[in-house]
């Protein structure tokens, strides 16, 4: 049995009546990495809100999704909170914005914390310190008295990655974690989703429409465009041999980009690899 | 741009009935004399407190007088004076805040820092000092609407011309050469006059309740001129006795300030498509406190 | 923190400074000879020119213009407002008291106000788009639409008249507070819920509060975030509110006859008391800057990030 098993998932905007995604069935294997590949819109984002249920109102889904056994979809609002962040922990795009603006970092930490653990404050400080600090973090007990405002984007997508260490989830949901970051950024990123995969040895899914990273990460790739998947396979089947013309396009496309990339760059890699 | 804003309009029909009052109201005040059955100064002791007719359609007031033609005579200040005040205000918020947008730099720091003093006053108590001063009457509180209410519409005029300043096409006209003049003129008051149209629509209903407001203390249109909150100050004296003569102005004015609310409404929603998202959050935020300075209930 | 506030205060020195200098212009461009309104007002039946100039100099008005204004403004801040034109007895002593009665309705109000814009503008935020947002949002276009001495007056006929059960007019106990407080809550209330409920519905959609959901947040924690930010922009239009109040209750102070400033000004306007016109200006003018430094320093309390940008 795989880890996640979605099975013919729709999803309607009520408002407007157009469907966002249609039709689409995959699954995650244990400890496996599945990527998203698709442009803007393709419907990447709304097939990660609908596996946490997070959708506004509004926002109609049918299907199926299976989690370890268990029917998502049909469970209760209360029990699928305590699966949220405790069993699938989600990764954002823009970790400028994932925190509230108007307090310290450490107060949604440790409000997270403290809901799923039921952690003291010096318990949520400890644990919290270690895994800030295999993130690449210095002093974590300075940042989390920071305003978001204070610091990176960079900086806060691995304090994402961190409390996701703490929190020990099945599965990771990474909607677009490098998209908003500069390169050195990104590079630091990848490394720390690497290091918490091997960690773990959960399963992740991860949104990305950088190929670069993809090809990094990811076991099993399927491609999405306007809301459908349109391929899927494993990732050196999709990197080598890509069946529909538009993942061809995407994988060409990319490979000259890098090539180009690579070029100018000239080994620039290890500087940032210290 | 201007067509599609337009059939955006059409097609919300809630507009299009806004519209049509706002016209007829407007059309019925500029003709006064063919709309009117009667003149609305004449006296005629015999009818006091008259009820309807079918001479007099809405009745008369404590000295027989037609109301319904007082109500049409009393477009004139309310509703057509208050037009022409926000006319000359915004045609002189909208120049300066095109020059300060588009040229930037010290002209821009000068201006907005005249607009900053001038909004830090408090609008409708600024209003009553320069009646206070200049003296009780129509013309004082126009004119003290044209003086104070500029510097909120150069503000907000200021801000969407430089958003507009900031497209591609204008700034290669201004890299290849174009005379300030024309691009202002040609391509940035075009996209602005949309904005510009919103904003002033939004300020008319909120300027109509202030002057009936003043009138209605007896610091505006003076008797025996027909003026809705005139006229509503002329029946309260007898509220008690003779509530319906409250009626009419009151609800003219209602009825007035909603058509002008949904129309200004209806514009800023047809005007949406042309907007990004982005865009519009920003401006949402960036005008929301100052909308709601400008807007001082009467 | 500390230094925001001090300097924030600084800023606004200057701009009372310049507030007071135009007040005391605006005066001095009236077409009228000041000298000639107080004869008037005090009932003097022939007005010759000696006793003109005789009244210029018992008022100063014979010195150059920025002297007076320099002695003026001195006075001012000792609230020395001069004396009335018309009863002769000095300012303050009649602006006190009713700036009092009026800061008081002016609170009262505001009170509520700010309690129903926040409690509508939150229901219609979370049910955007439903039945009940639709139906209040269109409640308060119409009301918005409606004079507030109109509104007064329909009340005090509906209630006090053909129900008998509340005082109409004057300040004599808690019950007198309610029927002003009312129409002026419902004029005020219908405009301010929309910002509340757009605050609102923006941080609603806002990336921390999907990062605190998919986080397992239980929805009252969610909710106390939604409010800090929603608020804390709110926050500084409602600081803003209560000078805007001070302001307009002229009109509902007039149909319920309060006691207090609305009703002070428009008899100093229609009797040209100068010197009480721009008292009141002034001291209005001066609650308007001073709520406007407290309301950035609220909002920068409460937002860390803006207390750089000072």
């Amino acid at each position: 049995m795989h880890l996640l098993e979605v099975q013919h998932l729709h999803v309607t905007d009520r408002h407007t009546g157009s469907v966002l995604l249609r039709d689409s069935s995959f699954h995650v294997k244990q400890g496996s990495c599945l990527a998203i590949v698709g442009e803007s819109g393709s419907g990447k984002s709304v097939t990660c809100k609908s596996i946490m249920r997070l959708h506004k109102a509004w926002i109609r889904q049918t299907g199926e999704i299976w989690f370890k056994g268990e029917e998502l979809s049909a469970l209760p609002e209360r029990q699928m909170r305590k699966k949220r962040g405790k069993q699938l922990a989600m990764i954002l795009q823009h970790g400028m914005r994932a925190f509230d603006p108007t307090c310290v970092i450490g107060v949604q930490i440790g409000e997270t914390l403290k809901e799923h653990y039921g952690w003291s404050r010096a318990e949520i400080e400890a644990n919290m310190s270690l895994a800030m600090m295999s993130v690449r973090l210095n002093n974590p007990v300075e940042l989390m008295n920071k305003y978001p405002h204070q610091l990176s984007g960079g900086m806060l997508q691995r304090v994402m990655i961190a409390l996701a260490f703490v929190l020990e989830p099945d599965l990771i949901i990474a909607d677009e974690p490098t998209t908003a970051l500069d390169t050195i950024a990104q590079f630091e990123v990848v490394e720390q989703l690497i290091a918490l995969r091997e960690r773990m040895n959960g399963a992740m899914i991860l949104v990305s429409h950088d190929l670069g990273i993809v090809r990094r990460l990811a076991d099993d790739i399927i491609v999405m465009k306007d809301g459908e998947i349109v391929e899927r396979g494993s990732a050196n089947v999709i990197f080598s041999a890509a069946q529909h013309a538009y993942t061809q396009r995407l994988v060409e496309a990319n490979r000259a980009l890098n090539g180009h990339f690579e070029r100018l760059k000239g080994g620039g890699l290890g500087l940032v690899e210290h | 741009m201007k067509m599609r804003l337009l059939t955006n309009l059409l097609q919300d029909k809630l507009a299009v009935l806004s519209l049509a009052v706002i016209g007829l109201i407007l059309a019925a005040g500029a003709m006064a004399p063919v709309f009117a059955p009667h003149d609305p100064n004449a006296v005629n002791m015999d009818l006091r407190y008259a009820g309807a007719s079918w001479h007099y359609l809405l009745g008369n007031d404590h000295l027989g007088r037609c109301i319904l033609s007082r109500l049409i005579y009393g477009i004139r200040p309310s509703v057509l004076g208050v037009l022409a005040a926000l006319f000359v205000s915004v045609a002189l918020g909208a120049f300066l805040g095109l020059v300060a947008g588009y040229f930037k730099g010290k002209t821009d720091a000068v201006i907005m820092r005249v607009c900053d003093i001038m909004l830090s006053f408090p609008g409708y108590v600024m209003t009553l000092a320069i009646v206070g001063i200049l003296g009780v009457g129509l013309g004082n509180i126009l004119l003290a609407f044209m003086l104070l209410k500029w510097a909120w519409f150069a503000r907000i005029i200021r801000a969407s011309v430089l958003q507009a300043a900031e497209a591609d096409y204008i700034k290669f006209a201004r890299i290849t050469g174009v005379p300030s003049i024309t691009i202002l003129l040609r391509h940035v008051v075009p996209v602005v006059s949309a904005d510009i149209a919103v904003v002033a629509s939004s300020s008319f209903g909120s300027m109509i309740l202030q002057l009936s407001g003043f009138s209605f203390l007896g610091l505006g249109v003076q008797a025996p001129n027909a003026e809705w909150g005139m006229m509503l100050n002329e029946a309260r004296d007898v509220m008690f006795s003779r509530p319906e003569l409250m009626l009419a102005p009151g609800l003219a004015i209602v009825l007035t300030v909603s058509a002008v609310n949904f129309m200004s409404d209806a514009l800023q929603t047809a005007l949406d498509p042309t907007l990004s998202k982005t865009n519009r959050k920003f401006r949402e935020q960036a005008s929301l406190p100052v909308k709601l300075r400008g807007k001082e209930v009467a | 923190m500390g230094s925001y506030i001090s300097r924030r205060i600084a800023l606004s020195i200057p701009l009372l400074a310049v507030i007071s200098f135009l007040t005391f212009l605006l005066v001095n461009l009236s077409p009228l000879d000041p000298a000639e309104v107080v004869l008037q007002a005090q009932g003097v039946p022939m007005i010759t020119d000696e006793l003109l100039t005789q009244t210029k100099q018992e008022l100063g008005l014979d010195r150059p213009f920025l002297i007076r204004y320099w002695h003026w403004a001195l006075s001012c801040l000792q609230l020395d407002f001069g004396h009335s034109y018309v009863t002769g007895q000095p300012v303050w002593s009649q602006l006190g008291p009713a700036f009092l009665h009026t800061f008081k309705l002016t609170i009262v109000s505001a009170a509520c106000m700010i309690f129903f814009s926040i409690v509508l503008g939150v229901i219609c935020a979370w049910r955007e788009g439903k039945l009940l947002d639709r139906s209040v949002r269109g409640i308060s276009f119409f009301l918005t639409a409606i004079p507030s001495y109109w509104l007064g007056a329909m009340l005090v006929w509906l209630v006090a008249v053909k129900l008998d059960w509340l005082p109409t007019s004057g300040m004599e106990s808690y019950r007198s507070y309610i029927l002003p407080v009312m129409v002026l809550t419902i004029s005020y209330a219908s405009i301010y819920f929309r910002f509340v409920r757009s605050a609102m519905i923006s941080n609603l959609n806002a990336d921390y509060v999907l990062y605190a959901r998919a986080c397992g947040l239980p929805e009252k924690k969610v909710t106390v975030h939604l409010l800090r930010n929603s608020l804390q922009v709110a926050i500084s239009v409602f600081c803003m509110a209560i000078p805007v109040l001070l302001g307009s209750t002229v009109v509902v102070e007039n149909i319920f006859a309060w006691p207090g400033l609305g009703s002070l000004t428009v008899n100093a306007i229609l009797s040209r008391d100068f010197p009480m016109i721009q008292a009141y200006v002034l001291v209005l003018a001066a609650a308007f800057v001073v709520f406007n430094a407290l309301a950035d320093v609220l909002q920068a309390a409460m937002n860390p990030k803006l207390r750089k940008d000072l």
